[in-house]
């Protein structure tokens, strides 16, 4: 179906180390644009119940973008974890043997030398969190209610699921905030080196653009923490509650 | 045995090329069925085993490093001299030809040097299409400065690592052949012996430096690119492996060893600093453009800080005695210059051996961002070395052993009076004469490699019968059991002095009695204390470990087995050339502290055939003859 | 001074090998760390010992023989220095210095401190050349290269090929290595005709050979003697991407 060319293709894309840091990088890519969208979704809690509902109306009526866009993120995950799975476990065999010398490894950064660990651990909270907010199984969701009886009472998304309520009422647990930020804080730490380093894995960048493309990715990561934890946060103290939202951002 | 060195007839200018046409050609289609062994992977022998791939030839490379890549060419700094008048100066292949032979004091072929001066400008060619990143100006064409003495700008460089650069896009093109499958690569691997058949190099027998294991390998023809013997001095700027085994083991089944009193001396070199000195680095002689040369004029000065020392107090002897040339004047004469005034006991530094390289002025003049652009990496190196800041305080410089004019002897074909041997590069002792100038190893080590053997080789297997050699002939036998005895030998003395030790000490005495300065009296001394040191060597040495491993110590045993040998040969050429030229001065022969030629008696090449042990070699004379140039003497006051 | 060393032996490519220590004595501190080595080893053959192997050749930093890992780095941990030049007056006295070979599957041990770096020779056969016999080229001024070019080339070129950069990566990468070549040949005009082919052939036989990947920790830039930069990486990547882009799979 795809050729002898396409075969080849495949082969340098699936079959070298280049190849597959490639895929991490534009998978990484991918998943970097999802966490900004989805963080700009979040942040309309700020701006109440109706227009958080009507964001999350939107997304859940279009099924036939809806699947896409899933099956999209899924595939893109399964990439990204693959090739670096793989490449982790190349990567081990490729140095045996450690030294026992001095350990400290030179110039390298604590984020680019966790990258398998922290993604693990993202990867492992978003399980949790699709099972929490969007399967919405009750069992884990360790505030005794069932989200899917939450429904919006009035205005133009009267009879929808709400979302608002289910986001304020989730992040009441201090342990699953507390856990969503500790996965949050990992994943940015992730992007930390992840965001440049995928640019240098495509070969986007030379000297004069690196210091540029290394603060970018810092200061990325430190925005995103923040447009993430501010939502439980928010919660947590108090700032936004089921019913009435931030009252200052109305 | 008579010397012929198969010039071939004609105008200087055209012997080469009509040689080129007068050389026998090998069919193409016959080609693959010639072997050929290429020992050494430097400039020569990789340029030389690519080359000879490329024209279908089979090729065996050896080299003892773990990569052809380290060869010792790759030290090589300033640059590569070339007749392209690019900088429109007034160069051209006659006055690189002129300057090769005066600059060699009138002691080298005039057609083999005039032949270099015209390849020279197609190495250049070729090594720019091999992608080799020369400098250059805003414009994308080349750059070139002026190098060592020479007044016009014909030296093409890559920062301070030409050598490498060009080592480099040698050894790529060797790569490309040993992928290709054209070029079989030997790496660690050490030739011990060379295999002579009816008068005919017919191939060599080498140790695997992993394994111990001695293996025998024909050829139809075998060539030699091993690099100089400036280590018999034991404080050199070669590399720690360079040695003269191959090329004296050569010459002990008969190849005559040619001129090996001619030794470089470099100027500026960073000073010993102690007993555990394991070599000495050369700082690059474009130094010498904007630094300047001094020692305190009073002997009690030497030990105050220079700085502390006024103008008045210092004595700029290179400017003072040299006028013309100044702070550039030839390696060997600013090298001379330095041991004078050290042996006056205006040395500084430890042990008073060292002149000062001042950078103060230059500072002055063109501020320090500029001076660092220049030499900042050799002023880092020397930091790195010494310790010191040349920026704040002059740099310490001697005189050490850097390149050797003399080596085996060959014709005009690079074939030695062994038929079937050829010898490229420094191996050889074809083109300096007396004295190299700077920037031109480079040129001939590529130009051999590249541009002449690959010519001359053809034209041998085309005018021979050929006989075929397989290794199970008697010779190689011989040859395999010689190299085991030797290593059985060395391992069964197991005596109480290391050969660092003993190599050291045949170092200390070959400089003392053999360096810079010789005379009859160190020279006879000389002769009469090596072969005690020999004896003491075979005696007392120590060598630990057995043959089957990689074995550092006996590798390095076996080499100073043969640096003892040959020092005495080296030492022998110096006494019977009884006149002063370029590297070699002979204290009875001097005119004002000047080299006093004498042309009537010595206007010729000594070539030494070797006659067994114990027996004095047999010396050979092959006349120079100068038509084109006008002998003279060479002065650069 | 005096010195303790904890070096690493090993008989053979079998040998199992471990640590040995030897005290120093009076050390100078002019000599370098390959001179203090060469000491010590003339002590070892004095008492019949085997003296410690190591490689070595032009003692200058140029031939990239030298390969010790010292105090768990490589070559020292000193800038733009190989073992070679390092002298020792940058250590202290009463000191305890560890010493062990590069580390990596591609560089299989020989002996002692010496191992087996052909992996990089063939890395080059593999394309890290220019298709040119000797004969019949242009003449060298026809070929302008901006002089921007050929000095960046140069900075790549300088490569002493000596691996310190897969001894200093966690993951024994080669990538500094094959990018070095791959951007000195890039950048030249005469290299351009093959780039692809170039790029395709070296990472094919860098993967082959066993090394790692890249995790864009830097390590290799730090410890590089001829201090190769990162971005030499980028542009393999570039070059690597742009031979997928117009040879597709080779």
């Amino acid at each position: 179906m795809i050729g002898a060319h396409g075969m080849k293709l495949a082969a340098q894309l699936f079959g070298t180390t280049l190849g597959r840091k490639y895929l991490m990088a534009l998978s990484g890519a991918g998943l970097f644009g999802f966490t900004v969208v989805h963080m700009l979704g979040n942040l309309q809690l700020f701006l109440g119940p109706e227009s958080l509902n009507r964001y999350a109306q939107f997304l859940q009526s279009n099924k036939e973008l809806l699947w896409p866009a899933r099956l999209g993120l899924l595939s893109m995950v399964a990439i990204h974890l693959w090739s670096a799975i793989k490449l982790t476990a190349e990567n081990k065999a490729a140095r045996p043997v450690q030294y026992i010398g001095d350990p400290n490894p030179v110039a390298a950064t604590f984020a680019s030398r966790t990258m398998l660990m922290s993604g693990l651990i993202v990867a492992a909270f978003a399980i949790y969190h699709i099972l929490h907010f969007t399967v919405q199984v009750p069992e884990i969701n360790f505030v005794s209610v069932d989200f899917k009886t939450f429904h919006v009472a009035e205005g133009a998304q009267k009879g929808f699921h709400d979302v608002y309520r289910m986001m304020v009422t989730g992040f009441q647990n201090p342990f699953v905030s507390g856990f969503y930020i500790l996965a949050v804080g990992l994943l940015c730490l992730h992007l930390s080196h992840g965001l440049s380093a995928l640019f240098q894995t495509l070969g986007l960048r030379n000297h004069a653009w690196w210091p540029l493309i290394q603060r970018f990715g810092i200061v990325a990561s430190l925005l995103l923490f923040l447009g993430y934890i501010t939502v439980p946060v928010a919660v947590l103290s108090g700032l936004v509650t089921a019913t009435t939202g931030c009252d200052c951002c109305k | 045995m008579k010397l012929d060195a198969h010039i071939p007839s004609g105008p200087l200018t055209q012997k080469w090329d009509q040689h080129r046409f007068d050389m026998k050609l090998v069919n193409p289609a016959n080609k693959r069925k010639f072997d050929v062994i290429v020992v050494g992977a430097g400039l020569a022998g990789a340029s030389a085993a690519a080359s000879l791939a490329e024209l279908g030839y089979n090729v065996k490379c050896f080299c003892f490093q773990d990569s052809p890549r380290r060869a010792h060419s790759i030290a090589a700094q300033g640059g590569i001299n070339a007749a392209k008048n690019y900088k429109n100066d007034g160069d051209s292949v006659h006055r690189l030809f002129y300057d090769t032979v005066k600059g060699g004091d009138f002691r080298a072929r005039e057609a083999n040097v005039h032949r270099l001066a015209q390849v020279s400008v197609s190495i250049i060619d070729q090594c720019v299409a091999q992608g080799v990143p020369f400098a250059r100006e805003y414009g994308g064409l080349l750059d070139n400065r002026s190098f060592g003495g020479a007044q016009v700008s014909r030296t093409f460089y890559a920062r301070g690592q030409t050598g490498q650069q060009l080592l480099l896009g040698a050894y790529q093109a060797l790569s490309r052949q040993i992928g290709l499958g054209r070029v079989e690569m030997y790496p660690r691997t050490e030739m011990l012996e060379l295999v002579v058949v009816d008068g005919h190099a017919k191939g060599i027998v080498v140790r695997d430096l992993i394994n111990g294991v001695v293996t025998s390998h024909a050829a139809d023809a075998v060539v030699l690119a091993t690099g100089g013997y400036g280590n018999v001095f034991f404080l050199s700027t070669n590399a720690k492996g360079c040695n003269v085994t191959a090329t004296y083991r050569a010459h002990k089944m008969g190849a005559t060893f040619a001129n090996p009193c001619y030794t470089q001396i470099h100027p500026t070199c960073i000073p010993v600093s102690g007993d555990h000195q394991s070599k000495l680095t050369l700082m690059s002689e474009s130094l010498r453009n904007d630094g300047r040369v001094w020692v305190p004029k009073r002997k009690e000065d030497c030990g105050k800080t220079p700085a502390s020392i006024p103008d008045s107090d210092r004595d700029y002897y290179l400017e003072r005695k040299y006028p013309s040339f100044g702070n550039l004047a030839p390696r060997d004469i600013a090298s001379r210059a330095a041991k004078e005034v050290c042996d006056e006991g205006r040395g500084v530094g430890p042990g008073s051996l060292g002149v000062y390289l001042d950078f103060a002025d230059a500072i002055a003049r063109l501020t320090e961002p500029v001076v660092r652009e220049r030499y900042g990496n050799l002023f880092d190196m020397y930091e790195r070395i010494t310790g010191e800041n040349a920026y704040q305080q002059p740099m310490r410089i001697y005189p050490a052993v850097h390149y050797t004019m003399g080596g085996l002897w060959v014709d005009y074909n690079l074939m030695s009076n062994l038929p079937g041997l050829f010898v490229l590069g420094e191996a050889n002792f074809s083109d300096h004469g007396a004295n190299r100038l700077g920037a031109s190893a480079l040129m001939q080590g590529l130009a051999d490699g590249y541009f002449i053997l690959p010519y001359t080789i053809g034209h041998y297997f085309a005018s021979q019968k050929q006989t075929r050699i397989t290794t199970d002939h008697p010779e190689f036998k011989k040859a395999q059991e010689t190299v085991s005895a030797r290593t059985r030998r060395l391992l069964a003395v197991k005596g109480k002095r290391t050969a660092t030790s003993i190599h050291r000490e045949l170092g200390k005495l070959m400089w003392e009695h053999c360096g810079m300065a010789r005379s009859k009296e160190s020279l006879t001394a000389a002769l009469q204390k090596i072969p005690a040191l020999r004896e003491e060597f075979w005696s007392n040495v120590r060598v630990t470990g057995e043959n089957g491993s990689l074995n550092q110590d006996l590798e390095y045993a076996g080499r100073v087995a043969d640096f003892l040998e040959f020092g005495e040969l080296l030492c022998l050429d110096a006494l019977t050339r009884e006149e002063s030229c370029g590297g070699h001065f002979r204290v009875e022969h001097q005119e004002a502290g000047e080299c006093k030629r004498d042309d009537a008696h010595f206007s010729h090449v000594a070539a030494w055939e070797y006659q067994g042990e114990g027996k004095s070699p047999t010396r050979h004379i092959e006349p120079l003859t100068f038509d084109e140039v006008h002998l003279a003497t060479r002065s650069y006051k | 001074m005096n010195l303790t060393l904890k070096i690493w032996r090993q008989k053979d490519a079998k040998d199992i090998g471990g640590f040995e220590t030897h005290e120093v004595r009076e050390v100078n501190p002019d000599m370098s760390f390959l001179e203090m080595l060469d000491v010590v080893n003339e002590g070892l053959i004095l008492r019949g010992i085997e003296p410690i192997a190591f490689d070595s050749d032009c003692r200058e930093g140029i031939c990239g023989a030298c390969s010790l890992v010292i105090n768990g780095t490589a070559h020292g941990g000193h800038k733009a220095t190989t073992a070679c030049q390092l002298h020792m007056r940058k250590f202290s006295d009463g000191e305890t210095i560890t010493v062990e070979p590069w580390r990596a599957r591609a560089f299989p041990m020989v002996k002692d401190l010496v191992c087996d770096r052909s992996a990089f020779d063939r890395i080059i056969q593999a394309g890290g050349f220019v298709s040119v016999s000797t004969g019949g080229v242009p003449d060298a001024n026809a070929i302008p290269v901006a002089k921007e070019d050929s000095d960046q080339a140069m900075d790549a070129a300088q490569c002493i090929g000596c691996g310190a950069c897969v001894a200093a990566c966690k993951n024994a990468s080669a990538m500094l290595f094959v990018a070095a070549k791959v951007s000195h040949l890039a950048l030249m005009p005469q290299g351009k005709v093959e780039r692809e082919r170039r790029a395709l052939n070296m990472v094919a036989q860098m993967d082959t050979e066993g090394f790692g990947a890249c995790s864009v920790t830097g390590s290799c830039e730090a410890v590089c003697p001829k201090e190769i930069r990162l971005d030499f990486i980028a542009r393999l990547n570039r070059e690597y991407g742009r031979a997928l882009l117009h040879r597709g799979g080779g």
